[in-house]
């Protein structure tokens, strides 16, 4: 157990760092947007926290075939700590928006499809973090939450493409969408990019570490 | 500076959910650990 804690402290100190680095490009190295001013700089952890909560929900779909295919308890435990992970920042996201959207569009929230799609997004992993917590038999609930989590994975490419198929208000893509930013911009936003991926990674690490030693007790438990 | 109060208000969220985020993590881990060492003494 010992042997893992020079690994978690590594990357604590080197996200920290990353971090740091975001911070200072979006807050002081990238130039102030024109019409938006510097409430426009949300944009750079906005995004990252987008971006961070699809991967991890990407991670939850394919975990959750994996154990729906070999049954192991790993890929459950990586489902539900991507899953965990995914939440968190797509709350960010829900929460970071509507402080970009009040003096940009003039209201907090508005049920454009971009905002809307995320926010069923996010209802969708609430409702799979209870099938887990609330199933009586956790193979069982393991077993539910794994079609969930490959369900509700379909609502991330909608939420992606909601800004192309339905009218919004909500800016372009940056990434794949052909947006026209500064490149001290797309720097600082491809720095940020990185550091919350690092960041997703350490996270998921240090959760899975935690559902593993659940198990262990558990297994102690049931043994003795 | 435009706006200030909500760019401070959403990097502030963001820095507040991640350490909450990283709190719950941390007294877990150290919760278990410790859990699991009384089972493994006894």
């Amino acid at each position: 157990m010992k042997s893992i804690k020079p690994l978690y402290l590594a990357l604590a100190v080197l996200t920290f760092l990353l971090i740091e680095g975001a911070l200072y490009m979006a807050l002081l190295q990238a130039p102030t947007e024109r019409t938006m001013g510097d409430v426009q700089r949300i944009f750079y952890f906005h995004v990252p926290s987008a971006w961070v909560s699809f991967l991890a929900f990407f991670i939850v779909c394919i975990a959750s075939i994996a154990f729906l295919r070999t049954g192991k308890a790993q890929w459950d435990r990586l489902a539900a700590s991507s899953a965990e992970i995914g939440i968190l920042f797509i709350t960010l996201v829900l929460l970071t928006g509507p402080l970009w959207a009040k003096p940009v569009w003039n209201v907090y929230w508005t049920w454009d499809a971009r905002l809307t799609t995320s926010l069923i997004l996010w209802l969708i992993y609430i409702a799979y973090m209870m099938v887990r917590r609330y199933t009586s038999d956790p193979e069982r609930g393991a077993k539910f939450a794994a079609v969930f989590g490959i369900i509700g994975f379909l609502d991330v490419p909608i939420v992606y493409m909601s800004i192309r198929w339905w009218r919004t208000l909500h800016p372009a893509p940056v990434i794949g969408g052909g947006g026209g930013l500064a490149p001290e911009m797309k720097q600082a936003l491809f720095f940020s990019l990185f550091a919350f991926t690092v960041l997703y990674i350490t996270l998921l690490l240090l959760s899975l570490r935690i559902r593993s030693v659940e198990d262990k007790i558990q297994a102690l438990k049931n043994k003795s | 500076m435009q706006n200030i109060t909500f760019l401070f208000a959403a990097y502030s969220l963001i820095w507040f959910a991640l350490f909450l985020f990283l709190l719950r993590l941390a007294k877990k881990v150290s919760r278990l650990e410790q859990e699991l060492h009384r089972i493994e003494e006894k």
